[in-house]
């Protein structure tokens, strides 16, 4: 098996490395995946604020919502429920659907025609 | 200088725990805990020492703990016995993988059920496999000096694993002796500072303790754990070695008597080789060649240095406090253990096993002396007739 031999690990399998586990991709876990009506969001950060895996994307300098680290988001949905009543634009949605045609699916969200 | 005190076991460890002044203890309060807990108590409401003493809901607590407590890089321990480390289970096998150098005063009491809370061994032989350290007293003074060195040996760089400080429940835990006790100063700078290499405290160095650890590194960190034992061994001995030239004592990985002539020997730990020591005496005075091995350190086992004292006996019996319920010829795991060592390091004389003292049944020198007679006379035929033997058990 790949990986580094245990003389060059820290023991008992302590982290020393603070925040390393952006470095573990583990996006390829979700069944749901969430997708946002742009035009609509408010850029409210309830998103960001509750997201347990620090996948929201932020354009600080614009400060905007800018979408989703895809990479490390297991699909939950928090954020999609989190989404204000007001907004309501993050939707979460089958992954096998998204990944079909998240345009469509996105579209169907600015609508107002998407069920979670 | 040092004083003498009357000090029951119990009494004797906790000594040691005021002289230690450990930063954190988390131990249950009430049974199956023995006194030292309670001593301890009052050395922290008098402010004899400035631990910070946290009385938990369970054993389970106690060692989870020591453990957060270990990992924020405090010198931490506890004390328990029998079912109280049965419930601690899960958490000292954490311990030891964590690599948290928590040191454990353990009385030896049976395990439940029927309930029983007189001595035995069945509950350190449980922990045998978790990676910790164990090592064996047989009075109150030993209890005494092993904790002292225990803090040593588990928070010494190539080491970090836990160490669990064994004597028998009531038989030394209770009985009141004799015991040295150092100065506290020595003591104090016999153990030092301690200075955690990973401490989760140190806010500068953030770090992560007991994350998930799945089949792709799991096991290298196991491997890890081999190691930090195969190098316990020399740092038990290095230790000791400080320990008996500052203190005048002479401790090692176990303690041979009357052995290097002996053509026969019982091994066993704790008390009983105390009462053994006795009737080695009285039997060599009848002209019979009697020996004693008492192993203190039983994790990690040093097998070859056992085949090493005891290659030149014409047979050998073993005491086991407990049983391997299962186990080849429902023997005690002692006796397993040796019998494997002295047949791989090509020792082959003959051994019996004496299971003995189940729930704190007595054991007195006159059934060891049986034992001795039964052991010379394998040592004439060559003969082994029972492998395993429940002494005094009622037929």
């Amino acid at each position: 098996m790949v990986g580094t031999g245990w003389k060059d690990i820290p023991i008992g399998g302590m982290i020393l490395e603070a925040g390393n586990a952006v470095k573990y991709r583990t996006g390829a876990w979700r069944a749901f995946r969430p997708l946002r009506g742009e035009a609509e969001c408010i850029h409210c950060f309830q998103c960001w604020i509750f997201c347990p895996d620090s996948s929201i994307l932020v354009d600080a300098e614009n400060e905007k919502m800018a979408g989703f680290d895809l990479e490390h988001c297991k699909g939950c949905g928090v954020c999609a429920s989190i989404c204000p009543v007001n907004a309501k634009v993050i939707k979460n949605v089958g992954e096998k659907l998204a990944r079909e045609d998240a345009r469509l699916c996105i579209r169907m969200i600015e609508e107002g025609k998407a069920q979670e | 200088m040092s004083t003498f005190e009357a000090l029951t076991g119990d009494q004797a460890v906790a000594t040691g725990m005021r002289q230690i002044n450990p930063d954190v203890v988390a131990a249950y309060p009430i049974t199956p805990q023995t006194e030292t807990v309670e001593f301890f108590a009052e050395y922290v409401a008098d402010g004899l020492v400035d631990t910070d003493f946290v009385t938990v809901e369970s054993e389970h607590s106690a060692m989870s703990a020591c453990v957060g407590a270990s990992a924020a890089g405090a010198r931490v321990m506890t004390a328990t016995s029998a079912n109280g480390l049965a419930l601690m289970w899960e958490v000292v096998y954490i311990a030891a993988s964590l690599r948290c150098p928590i040191v454990m005063s353990l009385v030896n009491r049976a395990l439940s059920g029927p309930i029983n809370i007189h001595c035995d061994h069945s509950d350190v032989m449980g922990m045998r496999d978790s990676g910790w350290i164990v090592l064996f007293s047989e009075n109150g003074q030993e209890a005494y000096d092993n904790l002292i060195q225990a803090v040593r040996i588990s928070e010494h760089a190539d080491v970090l694993l836990p160490v669990a400080v064994c004597q028998d429940g009531f038989i030394t835990s209770h009985a009141v002796e004799r015991v040295e006790v150092y100065e506290d100063a020595v003591v104090k700078d016999f153990v030092g500072q301690y200075h955690p290499q990973w401490s989760l405290l140190d806010l500068e160095h953030p770090k992560t303790y007991g994350p998930l650890d799945f089949y792709d590194y799991y096991y290298e960190h196991k491997r890890q754990q081999v190691e930090a034992m195969e190098h316990a061994q020399q740092v038990i001995l290095e230790v000791g070695q400080e320990f008996n030239l500052k203190f005048n004592r002479n401790y090692g990985l176990f303690e041979p008597y009357r052995l290097e002539d002996a053509e026969v020997a019982v091994v066993v730990t704790n008390s009983t080789a105390g009462t053994a020591r006795v009737v080695v005496d009285q039997l060599r005075s009848e002209g019979l060649k009697v020996g004693l091995l008492k192993p203190r350190v039983f994790r990690p086992f040093p097998a070859r240095e056992l085949a090493a004292a005891l290659g030149h006996l014409k047979a050998i019996a073993v005491m086991d406090r407990s049983i391997s319920f299962g186990a080849m010829n429902n023997a005690g795991p002692l006796f397993l253990e040796l019998a494997a060592a002295l047949a791989l390091h090509g020792v082959c004389a003959p051994m019996t096993d004496y299971v003995f003292g189940l729930g704190g049944r007595d054991i007195v020198p006159r059934e060891i002396e049986s034992v001795y007679r039964d052991v010379l006379r394998v040592a004439e035929t060559g003969q082994v007739e029972r492998m395993v033997t429940y002494l005094s058990v009622r037929e």
